[in-house]
């Protein structure tokens, strides 16, 4: 009778072994369907293939495919495709911009106007250091382009060289107008400890430049808002960010900015609105997912899952482009503390901003780990960087034991 | 998130801007299975990237339907089949394209292609080269899923890695042989017409036929000895034709093994109730165990037999079939010799068990011989 048995359970495991694997296959590659309608839309595109930015691309693309050594061609059909992957947040767009630059790619010296579009598509990807050679050949080269500059400014504060983002910056200054030089120094002083006097430089300068461009409105406004924060004035920064999402444009790191703005205020019934129609949009769908767990909102699961499946491709092709962002995720939507703080430290060897300090910060309290934030403290301390939220999370993490 | 900036030609812009990644990249997912010389896969492609490279969106509305793509379905196969090279052992294996479907991932809808393909020789390492969209998007990547019997691999590609090796290994002598053996014991455990022939067989090892009627044997030895040659027989029988049939020494229309099959237990079931073979039973198994080995050849042709371990898979599918037997004659037995004496066995499981596998197994004879279903074996 035992033999029997035995072979009976034998045969239970491997059906629930095989129901197990099954069941993991389909978790990886949902099921496919062949649907019933043809006439089914299954995909949005982006863009019409109607639309003018459509043709002037598909006219440029058979420009150089008809000469791919046409550099000027190919350097507009590159920009083309940069401007088309900041508004929609596509990084598919960096990489056509890059095939379009493909004769010059890998060379060791290629013409100025490649080095900095190279520096530029390179610094999308986080090849912060690739980025940054390439970036200093070209002002070695061309020691007045304020584009170059103003990208090794840009990479310098992401990575808190801020000795060296001032001299890019004073670089800027012999070169570009009054707002853009005031606003670079403005940019930095705001992040390093003198927030106050940087927002009545940077209100002031643009008050007077006369530039009401709404790209250059919605940059200013969103500055403002942030060092208003900086020195503790809520109700001035809420003016700014309003009246920069009232601008014509859209603009992610506005609304980013601005709905975390809300979150911090406690009043996540104002972000749901706001980034209802953004979920397409890893960042703003992270944002709007807080806001409705804070209100219980029935779309939070689904919203989280989402997120979830999207972290799990990331982390499937293998790219740590989304750290901060994961780690908040975990942190606060998955109540997963260690995997957010490990995620937040790797994040923090790359990047080193405000924002990025902050998720550091707060996973480490939430471990009770103030050794693991020890590079954020220091930097806190260095920076003289004056919000006082973060200040009062180092205090708290200062205090914290395991 | 961020990138350092956005690269407005108002240049201070750069200073911290943008929401770079706001999307996920491009990514297509590969799924490859290697079986013996055997290739099998699944590729899901995005159906923008699809788009951009050679262009679905046929009407220009910006709306991609089921009947673009499926208008598409030779294209995306030829396109994406070419940008995919498969090679074992420094030869090709070319693949087709067997099926089209859609699936939806996090970020939007894919084509799915299933495909097949083989290799000229039994695959130990597999080279995948893959080059889809590497000329339009330098940062579009593959991700490989390479499953095997030693185990399962992922692999990413992009144009720095588009060209890798992955060694599939052999199995093990061992993982192989107790894999046939349990394909052995699981055919018998599901394979109720076999089960069914040898109990037939079994009922009367415990009673005697005797002046017209059947009564319990006084001792259990020879109650023992009847189902060891029994089984023995059978055995070597089956092992016999299954090996022939598997060498492809022999072989025969499966409508006639299975019909035989059902024939084999309708006869040892009908002559336990009108005896008219006793004593010798074991002869029945015999011959009818040699048909029996045909049907085992074919479900062993079925799984696929390893041409470089053909021993080892023959060897333990039958070494597991003869688990499987053992282990229904050795519960049967003891319970048999226990109850023989008693009307519930004489009557109800022996008389009412035989007539109701003459029943089944009949079933089963008119379906499998005039290709029919009546119920299910």
């Amino acid at each position: 009778m035992s033999t029997i048995r035995t072979y009976t359970i034998g045969t239970v495991t491997d059906c629930l072994r095989a129901l197990a694997l099954a069941s993991l296959a389909v978790a990886a590659y949902a099921a496919p369907y062949v649907p019933s309608d043809d006439s089914r839309v299954l995909e949005h595109l982006p863009v019409r293939p109607s639309d003018p930015i459509a043709r002037e691309l598909r006219k440029l693309r058979a420009d150089l495919a008809a000469s791919p050594r046409n550099r000027a061609t190919a350097i507009r059909l590159a920009e083309r495709y940069f401007a088309l992957a900041n508004a929609e947040g596509d990084p598919r767009y960096v990489g056509y911009a890059q095939a379009a630059l493909k004769p010059w790619w890998d060379l060791p010296a290629p013409p100025l106007d490649v080095l900095v579009m190279r520096a530029i598509l390179k610094q999308y990807s986080h090849d912060f250091s690739g980025a940054m050679q390439d970036l200093t050949a070209a002002t070695r080269e061309d020691p007045e382009n304020a584009r170059a500059w103003s990208w090794r400014a840009a990479i310098d504060m992401v990575q808190a060289n801020y000795e060296q983002a001032r001299k890019d910056c004073l670089a800027l200054r012999k070169i570009v107008s009054d707002l853009y030089a005031v606003g670079c120094i403005a940019y930095l002083d705001g992040t390093t400890g003198k927030a106050g006097a940087a927002y009545r430089a940077l209100s002031e300068t643009f008050a007077l430049s006369g530039d009401d461009s709404p790209e250059m409105k919605v940059w200013v406004l969103t500055r403002l808002a942030e060092m208003s924060l900086r020195v503790g004035n809520v109700k001035q920064a809420e003016e700014n960010f309003r009246t920069a999402y009232f601008e014509p444009i859209n603009d992610q790191f506005l609304l980013a900015a601005y709905a975390d703005f809300l979150l911090d205020q406690e009043r996540p019934d104002e972000v749901i609105p706001l980034l209802v129609d953004w979920v397409r949009s890893d960042i703003l769908l992270l944002r709007l997912a807080l806001a409705e767990k804070a209100l219980k909102a029935p779309k939070a699961g689904e919203h989280i899952e989402a997120l979830r499946s999207r972290f799990e491709a990331a982390a499937l092709r293998g790219d740590k482009l989304h750290q901060q962002e994961e780690a908040r995720f975990n942190l606060y939507l998955l109540g997963n503390k260690e995997k957010a703080l490990a995620l937040a430290q790797e994040n923090w060897k790359l990047q080193r901003e405000p924002r990025d300090a902050r998720i550091l910060l707060e996973a480490a309290l939430a471990m009770k780990n103030p050794a693991a934030a020890q590079g954020t403290l220091d930097w806190l301390e260095r920076s003289g960087h004056e919000d006082p939220g973060l200040r009062a999370t180092a205090q708290r993490l200062k205090a914290s034991k395991r | 998130m961020k990138s350092a900036g956005r690269g407005l030609i108002t240049v201070v812009l750069a200073l911290a801007a943008s929401a770079a990644f706001a999307h996920k990249p491009s990514d297509s997912y590969l799924a490859v299975s290697v079986e013996g010389t055997e290739l099998s896969g699944q590729w899901d492609i995005a159906l923008r990237d699809l788009d951009f490279a050679i262009g679905i969106d046929d009407n220009g509305d910006g709306d991609i339907t089921w009947g673009e793509v499926k208008a598409h379905h030779a294209d995306i196969a030829a396109y994406a089949l070419a940008r995919l090279k498969l090679r074992s052992g420094g030869a090709d294996c070319p693949v087709r394209a067997t099926e089209f479907l859609v699936d939806d991932h996090s970020d939007g809808a894919y084509s799915v292609m299933r495909f097949e393909g083989a290799c000229p020789a039994e695959v130990e390492t597999i080279e995948i080269s893959y080059s889809l969209f590497a000329d339009l998007d330098p940062q579009h990547k593959g991700l490989l899923r390479l499953e095997h019997g030693s185990g399962t691999r992922t692999g990413i590609f992009s144009p720095e890695r588009a060209t890798q090796s992955f060694e599939l290994g052999r199995m093990s002598a061992l993982t192989q042989f107790l894999d046939y053996a349990r394909e052995g014991v699981w055919h018998i455990w599901i394979g109720f017409d076999h089960i069914l022939f040898l109990l037939s067989l079994l009922l009367p090892a415990v009673l005697a036929f005797g002046d017209g009627r059947w009564r319990a044997v006084e001792r259990f030895p020879p109650a023992f000895w009847d189902v060891f040659k029994i089984v023995t027989s059978f055995t070597v029988a089956h092992s016999i034709t299954l090996s022939l049939a598997a060498l492809g020494v022999i072989s025969l229309p499966s409508r006639l093994v299975e019909s035989a099959i059902a024939s084999s237990v309708v006869l040892a079931a009908l002559n336990n109730v009108f005896p008219l073979v006793h004593g010798r039973r074991w002869m029945v198994a015999f011959f009818f165990g040699l048909v029996h080995g045909f049907g085992f050849a074919s479900v062993l042709r079925d799984l696929g037999l390893p041409q470089n371990a053909l021993l080892i898979a023959l060897v333990g599918f039958n070494l597991g079939v003869e688990g499987g037997q053992l282990a229904v004659v050795s519960a049967f037995l003891p319970l048999a010799y226990w109850l023989r004496a008693t009307w519930l066995y004489r009557r109800l499981v022996f008389m009412g068990g035989s007539l109701a596998i003459v029943a089944v197994a009949g079933t089963w004879l008119v379906e499998r011989a005039f290709n029919m279903k009546i119920i299910t074996p």
